[in-house]
């Protein structure tokens, strides 16, 4: 919200520099975000007034203008044409300095000397937004005369600041000049100057013009009416166009300013209709039917249903209430007599109207964060006040005010203890009470209470805390000395999973991966990149009902598709070696569509490419579950995971249930990802590694008894697996078989075609005693015998 | 005899001395000393000698054999030398190449923040609690006592997956869900994903992180949050930073406030980057827990009080590191997470 410091100080008297002035308020609840200096560096910008105008020999769209500056009258040449003889115009004069780093300097346009320039709003630095639309494309036309050669900074007011403000929802009575001088002098301790409101020239009688006024009183708290008539639709004068310039609004004519005028001064929106054209000397206030139509001041028609409130004249609609005005009934420049509006609206229904509608207003704004109905009299009063000030029209005597549910000032009761157990200060009763009133809460001092009357603008105070916040921030944060928290000493934690994500962090680490975070959500189209089944249950996920576009639209059921985008970016981004994990969540519901919250749960990914292969990634996995305790796991061949090369994959099982799956990606799916290198992920429950996750270390002896090496190598068939050799040797091993150390495979000459030579080294080892040679060699041939037996495995020679 | 020693002791020696290699050294001891040695052979001869000679003769022959013996051990310590330095000249390296076969894994900078500031707060008793991405509206607004008409609730602020539920904007439901499982006194953070409908861009994600604080016992003032929020930014900031509580609104709390900490250019002089106000951008929304919303959680309202914050945490890892894009901590390059 723009607040204009010239403005503000007129109805409270703060007399210090603006920088002062934002730190108070926003200390006291009124954020400054921004200081807007009205000074623009303008110099040599003067009034001037146009004496003689020709048309300039050698170009026609030129125009050369004599004007008088006061001490002198000078030759400009102008493209403009929206002047006559005797205007008041600025003029900047050689050497004059305007924004946006424009320098005025002596031109010669096409053989005839230009003194100078006639100005626009928009070249005195004036925002489009704000600028009139009948003043934005000539020189801007002065309202009166001025002493020629004033600077127009002077007349312009381009002096002081504009303070910009963040309100917050709960202070609507803050959207408001007057409602910030409110604020303002509780800051500082200052008495509120309110100009006094009367019209002091009434004539006829109201019910002369207009009948009846009906309405829903469901969605119309209050309708207030007046009439004016003997119209004058002219400019404004240029101090209220000034005005509403600074506040960020545009002039448009002397009426409809005045209604933004009194909006902004005291919050409360008003509406100008042109009495002559509604069909009746009615107001109904009502429900639109389904399907009623109305064209809006902006040209549009639109469609409303029955939960938009219409203003009508007992016919035809003649504006949407609080949202914006129809058309048909617009003041224009033959507009003699007006009926204006200053009406409360259900905030709710404004708001949903306005959604509906996709039209935000000034007026809908402020009706949507809620209004005081007892604001509607005063702000018409105003405003009739101002027109007969301005002399735009003679006021009607008498009014029309339909407010049936009158809303009256309530009490609070505070106890002044609460203040200071809440705040941690030690604030005095008289203290708490002047605070009180400073913000204009009378308050009443009894034994066990403050009563205190709270005003009806104030819709945010309605339990006694919030009166602890008003004594809290009018006393000042900053001014609460800080106290440490006392209480039992007792000892943080953090969750067990934590905890052991930061030990396999570490290990990670340790291997060299990078920690990465993703998004939650993803594309659906990732589980056809990376081949999911059509049928496959990682497809039920949750999707949302109104995502940020595709890529983002369904809860991840996995992590895979993340990691390999990733993999997938750093490689054509250059990077050579990329090792990268997250610990993060997938979504599983347990019904869908959606009824109940869904299960969340942490899974554990690695992927990588480089001068690595599957047995580094496995020797990664291996590394973790030993660090983890985890003891009982196995690498079982998976060969139907259609994400994963078939030949190169490991089903990852902990005392025999699957929880994830180590491998190279299909080359099918690196492809997908425009990958030109073999790529390797792990994905794996990190729940269920938690749950298996054993940090208890007992120490167990040292072998006291030396062991006996033997090698062992055999010839089997080539799709024996190394495993089931081991498995048969460590069975028959009758437990003496401490290490077996893989040290050759081998395929090739020598070796009978689709077999291999596999080689272990055997390190026997007893606990219990040294073993004798004649004892490892019965074992050992055993061993032999039954690798022969089970696999076909026929030793080497 | 006694000449005929004294000749072998000589040539011994002079045998030793002109010795090539080490296993020269060998032979000259075999030569003299072994089995065959000239010495061993001519001691076979004191036999032949008078009674009387043979105790000095055999001492003399027993000193040649020392003698040449630790000649010998003399001459074969020189070599072993020798070939020391030989081997160490040898095994020149060039120290300067630098072989790197495994680089080591980096933390994610937001999370490396985020354990920052959880031991932190664990060292003042605080406890870390996690809470669900996917929440109830009941939880993420309802409880928090957020108006029906409040804005961030519509479909433009916040993403849905049914009217009841949606993706958490904040973290703070994890404070119902917290007061409602335990009874106060209560000290806790959580830290986690957020979401809002924010398009992408340099300064906003649709997904962000968040960390929550909350405390509730009897007599938690504002005078504790703030001393509680001023260690933190001291902690992680620096002790010369200085903080600003503005009085703001949060439907959750009340009073509510927000905080600034000093401008990060020119600590609280004013400069071109905090346009002289000498502050930055707010850092955390803070307040003391609204007696609605402990009621909510059958928390008496009377008897205990307590205070909440809440926090960006991407904004703070990216203002602690200089990192002047948001996106860059999701896209995750990897040449980005090696400099953490």
């Amino acid at each position: 919200m723009l607040l204009p410091v010239k403005w503000l100080k007129e109805y409270v008297n703060i007399d210090v520099d603006t920088k002062k002035l934002a730190d108070e308020l926003t200390l006291s609840g009124s954020h400054v975000e921004s200081i807007i200096s009205l000074d623009r560096g303008i110099e040599r910008v003067v009034v001037g007034r146009i004496e003689k105008i020709e048309k300039h020999e050698n170009a026609d769209k030129l125009l050369v203008v004599m004007v008088d500056v006061g001490d002198e009258t000078i030759q400009v040449v102008t493209g403009a044409d929206n002047f006559k003889v005797g205007d008041y115009v600025p003029v900047a004069l050689v050497g004059a300095k305007l924004p946006k780093d424009l320098y005025i300097e002596r031109t010669d346009f096409r053989g005839v000397e230009s003194n100078g320039m006639l100005c626009s709003l928009a070249e005195l630095g004036y925002e489009d937004s704000v600028i009139p639309k009948n003043q934005r494309d000539g020189i801007f036309i002065l309202d009166k005369d001025y002493p020629l050669g004033t600077p127009i900074d002077e007349v312009l007011g381009l002096n002081g600041e504009i303070i910009e403000l963040e309100i917050t929802p709960n202070r609507p009575d803050c959207l408001s000049i007057i409602g910030m001088a409110r604020e303002a002098a509780a800051t500082f301790d200052k008495k509120l100057e309110l100009p006094e409101v009367a019209v002091k020239d009434e004539v006829d009688d109201i019910k002369d013009y207009v009948e009846a006024v009906e309405v829903d009183e469901e969605l119309c708290n209050r309708y207030y009416t007046r009439v004016i008539k003997d119209i004058k639709i002219k400019e404004s004068p240029l101090w209220l166009q000034l005005r509403l310039m600074e506040a960020g609004m545009r002039p448009i004519n002397n009426i409809v300013d005045i209604t933004n005028y009194v909006m902004l001064e005291l919050g409360q929106p008003l509406h100008a209709f042109d009495l002559d054209k509604l069909n009746n000397k009615r107001i109904l206030v009502r429900r639109a039917k389904d399907g009623e139509k109305i064209t809006t001041i902006d040209g549009q028609e639109r469609a409303l249903n029955n939960s938009n409130l219409l203003i009508t004249d007992g016919e035809s609609p003649i504006g949407i209430a609080g949202v914006m005005g129809g058309m048909d009934s617009e003041v224009t420049e033959e507009t003699t007599t007006v009926l204006l509006e200053s009406a409360n609206f259900n905030g709710k229904s404004i708001r949903s109207t306005s959604k509906q509608l996709n039209l935000r207003t000034e007026a809908s704004i402020r009706f949507e964060k809620g209004l005081d109905p007892n604001l509607c009299e005063i702000a018409a009063e105003r405003a009739c006040q101002l027109i007969e000030e301005i002399n735009a029209g003679r006021v009607v005597k008498g009014c029309i005010d339909i407010y049936k549910n009158i809303k009256e000032e309530k009490t609070i009761k505070l106890r002044p203890e609460r203040v200071n157990k809440l705040l941690g200060t030690k604030l005095s009763v008289e203290d708490m009470v002047d605070y009180l009133e400073r913000l204009d809460l009378k308050t009443k001092v009894t034994e066990r209470y403050l009563e205190v009357k709270i005003p009806t603008y104030r819709l945010d105070l309605n339990i006694e805390v919030d009166l602890i916040e008003e004594i809290g921030r009018i006393h000042g944060f900053h001014n609460i000395a800080a106290q440490p928290l006392v209480g039992v000493l007792t000892r943080g934690e953090k969750p067990y999973s934590s905890i052991i994500a930061d030990k396999v962090g570490a290990i990670l680490q340790g291997f060299g991966l990078n920690e990465v975070i993703t998004y939650s959500f993803i594309s659906p189209k990732s589980y056809d990149k990376i081949k999911i089944e059509a049928d496959s249950h990682l497809r039920n996920y949750i999707k949302l009902m109104n995502p940020l576009g595709e890529d983002y639209s369904v809860m991840r059921t996995t992590l895979i598709s993340n990691m390999l985008d990733l993999l997938s970016r750093n490689y054509n981004h250059g990077v050579k070696e990329c090792y990268l994990y997250e610990i993060g969540n997938v979504f599983i519901p347990k019904e869908l569509p959606l009824e109940q919250l869904p299960r969340e749960e942490k899974v554990l990914v690695l992927g990588m490419y480089g001068q690595i292969d599957f047995y580094y990634l496995k020797e990664v996995v291996t590394a973790l579950f030993e660090k983890l305790g985890i003891k009982d796991f196995e690498y079982v061949k998976e060969e139907s995971n259609p994400t994963f090369h078939p030949n190169r994959t490991a089903n990852i099982l902990i005392k025999g249930n699957s929880i994830g799956v180590l491998g190279e990606i299909h080359m099918d799916v690196v492809e997908n990802y425009d990958i030109d290198t073999r790529v390797y992920i792990a994905q794996l429950n990190f729940d269920a590694l938690v749950e298996e996750t054993n940090l208890d270390r007992k120490y167990k002896p040292l072998p006291k008894y030396p062991a006996i090496l033997r090698d062992i190598a055999v010839v089997v068939d080539s799709d024996v697996m190394v495993g089931e050799l081991e498995k048969v040797i460590l069975e028959n091993g009758e437990g003496l078989i401490e290490n077996i150390e893989l040290f050759d495979v081998y395929e090739g000459k020598q070796i009978e075609s689709g077999k291999k030579s596999v080689a272990f080294s055997l390190t026997y080892r007893s606990s219990e005693k040294t073993l004798k040679d004649e004892e490892v060699n019965k074992v050992h041939e055993r061993i032999i015998e039954e690798l022969e037996r089970r696999l076909d495995a026929k030793l080497r020679s | 005899m006694k000449d005929e020693l004294i000749r072998i002791k000589e040539e011994a020696i002079s045998d030793i001395n002109g010795a090539n290699r080490l296993d020269d050294l060998e032979n000259v001891r075999i030569k003299y000393l072994g089995k065959k040695g000239k010495l061993t052979l001519i001691l076979r001869e004191m036999g032949k000698l008078p009674k009387e000679e043979r105790p000095v003769v055999g001492r003399l022959a027993n000193e040649v054999r020392q003698e040449i013996e630790k000649e010998l051990s003399e001459g074969k310590d020189r070599f072993k030398e020798r070939l020391k330095q030989e081997r160490i000249e040898k095994e020149k390296i060039d120290i300067s190449i630098n072989k790197r076969t495994r680089k080591l894994g980096h933390s994610h900078p937001l999370l490396k923040t985020i354990r920052e500031l959880e031991n932190l707060f664990i060292s003042m008793g605080f406890t870390v609690v996690e809470g669900p991405e996917i929440e109830t509206v009941e939880y993420n607004f309802d409880a928090l006592n957020t108006p029906e008409n409040h804005p961030s609730r519509d479909l433009s602020d916040t993403f849905y997956i049914t009217e009841d539920i949606l993706l958490r904007t904040h973290t703070s439901p994890v404070q119902i869900r917290a007061m409602k499982a335990m009874e106060p006194p209560l000290r806790i953070i959580s830290a986690g994903r957020t979401f809002r409908f924010d398009d992408v861009d340099d300064t906003h994600s649709p997904m962000f992180h968040q960390l929550e604080g909350l405390v509730v016992d009897e007599n938690i003032t504002m005078a504790n949050l703030i001393d509680t929020i001023n260690i933190f930014v001291k902690e992680l900031f620096g002790d010369d930073m200085k903080t600003r509580f503005r009085p703001h609104y949060f439907p959750f709390t009340e009073p509510s406030a927000e905080v600034d900490v000093s401008c990060f250019s020119c600590k609280g002089k004013g400069c071109s980057v905090c346009d002289g106000t000498g502050w930055s951008m707010e850092l955390l929304g803070c307040g003391m827990v609204h007696p609605k919303v402990l009621e909510v959680c059958g928390i008496d309202p009377e008897k205990y009080t307590g205070f909440a914050f809440g926090m960006g945490i991407d904004r703070i890892t990216m203002v602690k590191y200089g990192i002047d894009n948001i996106r860059l901590l999701f896209e995750n390059d990897n040449r980005f997470l090696e400099q953490f």
